[in-house]
């Protein structure tokens, strides 16, 4: 155990398509949400991490004197990192109360900075000249090397998508709520062979924002407290290109390990799991790097219903980056989902989910962030 | 010079060596003199063993399809779908490239397929490592 906890979560009052506020106020919604959920005001914050909008924006904006401030910035797993920045952050009485934010106009692009790959950097160098135009055409490049390797069928990729949708059938909130087939998914227009549209990630608009606290504080909190047990974060390569192995995430490996050694658990404790989804062969590499599954057994694992509601380990339950919502750094939505999770207020409640694991990426397996938070501190 | 579109790469003083190789139709890589070490992007120091005695040299050209994805969407350099390519060098290093003189099919695309490099003009000073299926006709 960290001895921290999360005090306060809540995403934005409205998800989807959001063309009336800015990127900065769709972080300051969620902020006033999860100060509204934690009882507190920007007075009773000391320290405050965020990506994609600077931290000093957002402390002005919200009217927050640090003591602390964090603007790691390493995609869409940013906001574990942050998490785990701020359990150390707290545990050394750097400061007491930390607030995470996260706010995107991915689909408005109302107030949004961009992602510069300049010439002359490597990937500018050495990617751009040969015609990727964005994630669906870099982040999905490894995936037929795993196919061939590993014997993965199309069939077993559309799945990953069909399986979420469930998910997303139970959730008021998902963006997709109806119920797909396999066929629907391989009929689904072709975006960069192997991946289908309804493989690829939404494109919306959002924001979330967590408050992390002293675990022996959390009584004086309205919310029951969701203890954070354990934490890991690594980086690889900001080419896809030069990832060591086109089938394995070492970022996934380092992060996800850690985490669990720090939180002292076993596979067998995991009642829930969030593998970051932004194309659908994510989680089968986040299955097979966190250990869950043998080296190419996720695929059928999931095929199986192992991951679907009523299955043996609940994933992405709410419905994921391929039907909830994405607006771009989806990590905080991840984060969300296993804090509902073991408050057990999530639309598509698990039972019994005492620890949830939650494992993002950032970049295109560029970097990985993971957290393990228990319902109770262990 | 019949592809003016793409995005051009921006040498650094790190990677000028590698460009001014493509001028000569050489494909350059890096050899670590301490650990013997092969890599790729270029550096000047070992990112395996961080020694500063590294040396320039010329590749085979040779390699095989690691993996690739079809983009089915519009780019100015391309006419209708292409391959976005990952290659595994004949000495170690993996480089994103296109093929060419091959349709832009899974059937023609081919996993573990030998290749070769070809270079492509697209500026006075740049050519493009591009690769081609084996024996394939200059």
């Amino acid at each position: 155990m960290t001895g921290v906890a999360v005090v306060g979560a809540a995403e934005t009052t409205a998800l989807g398509k959001i063309p009336h506020l800015s990127q900065q106020q769709l972080h300051a919604d969620a902020a006033l949400n999860a100060m509204a959920d934690a009882g507190l005001t920007a007075k009773d914050i000391d320290g405050i991490a965020t990506a994609g909008e600077r931290p000093t924006d957002l402390a002005y904006y919200l009217g927050i004197t640090p003591t602390w401030v964090d603007g790691t910035s390493v995609g869409g797993c940013s906001f574990m990192l942050h998490v785990r920045h701020a359990v150390a952050a707290i545990a050394s009485g750097q400061c007491t109360t930390v607030l995470i934010t996260h706010g995107e106009s991915g689909r408005s692009g109302v107030g949004r900075s961009g992602f510069p790959r300049t010439p002359a950097s490597l990937a500018g160098q050495f990617e751009v000249p040969f015609g990727p135009m964005g994630p669906p055409t870099m982040f999905t490049l490894p995936v037929l090397r795993y196919m061939k390797d590993y014997s993965m069928t199309h069939e077993q990729l559309a799945m990953v998508a069909v399986v979420q949708r469930e998910w997303a059938s139970m959730n008021p909130r998902a963006t997709f709520q109806n119920e797909i087939t396999v066929d629907d998914v391989l009929n689904s227009k072709m975006i960069a062979y192997p991946f289908h549209l309804l493989e690829c990630c939404l494109v919306t608009d959002g924001g979330g924002a967590l408050i992390l606290t002293k675990a022996d504080r959390a009584a004086d909190f309205p919310k029951m407290p969701v203890h954070i047990l354990g934490t890991g974060e690594s980086v690889e390569t900001p080419m896809i290109s030069q990832m060591d192995d086109l089938t394995s995430s070492r970022a996934f490996k380092v992060a996800g390990a850690f985490a669990m050694k720090d939180a002292d658990i076993t596979h067998a404790d995991v009642d829930h799991l969030m593998v970051y989804d932004a194309f659908a062969h994510l989680p089968i590499y986040g299955l097979e790097d966190l250990g869950f599954c043998k080296k190419g057994e996720a695929a059928e694992f999931i095929w199986e219903q192992n991951t679907a509601p009523g299955g043996s380990l609940p994933m992405n339950t709410n419905g994921g980056g391929l039907s909830y919502m994405h607006s771009g750094m989806y990590g905080m939505y991840a984060l969300q989902e296993s804090v509902r999770q073991i408050r057990g207020t999530a639309p598509a409640q698990v039972k019994d989910a005492n620890v949830s694991l939650c494992l993002g990426v950032g970049g295109m397996f560029g970097a990985a962030g993971c957290i393990v938070f228990g319902k109770e501190p262990r | 010079m019949d592809k003016p579109t793409r995005t051009l790469p921006q040498p650094t003083p790190e990677t000028q060596h590698f460009w001014d190789g493509t001028q000569t139709e050489q494909l350059l890589l890096q050899r670590c003199t301490d650990c013997d070490h092969i890599y790729f992007p270029p550096r000047p120091f070992c990112p395996s063993c961080s020694s500063r005695s590294v040396e320039v040299y010329a590749a085979s050209g040779r390699a095989t399809l690691a993996s690739y994805v079809i983009n089915q969407g519009p780019h100015p350099a391309f006419d209708g779908p292409y391959a976005i390519a990952l290659v595994d060098l004949e000495e170690g290093p993996r480089m994103m490239t296109n093929i060419v003189e091959c349709a832009q099919t899974p059937e023609a695309l081919q996993l573990d397929m030998a290749l070769e490099v070809r270079f492509e003009q697209v500026s006075e000073n740049i050519n493009l490592p591009l690769f081609a299926p084996a024996g394939a006709s200059k």
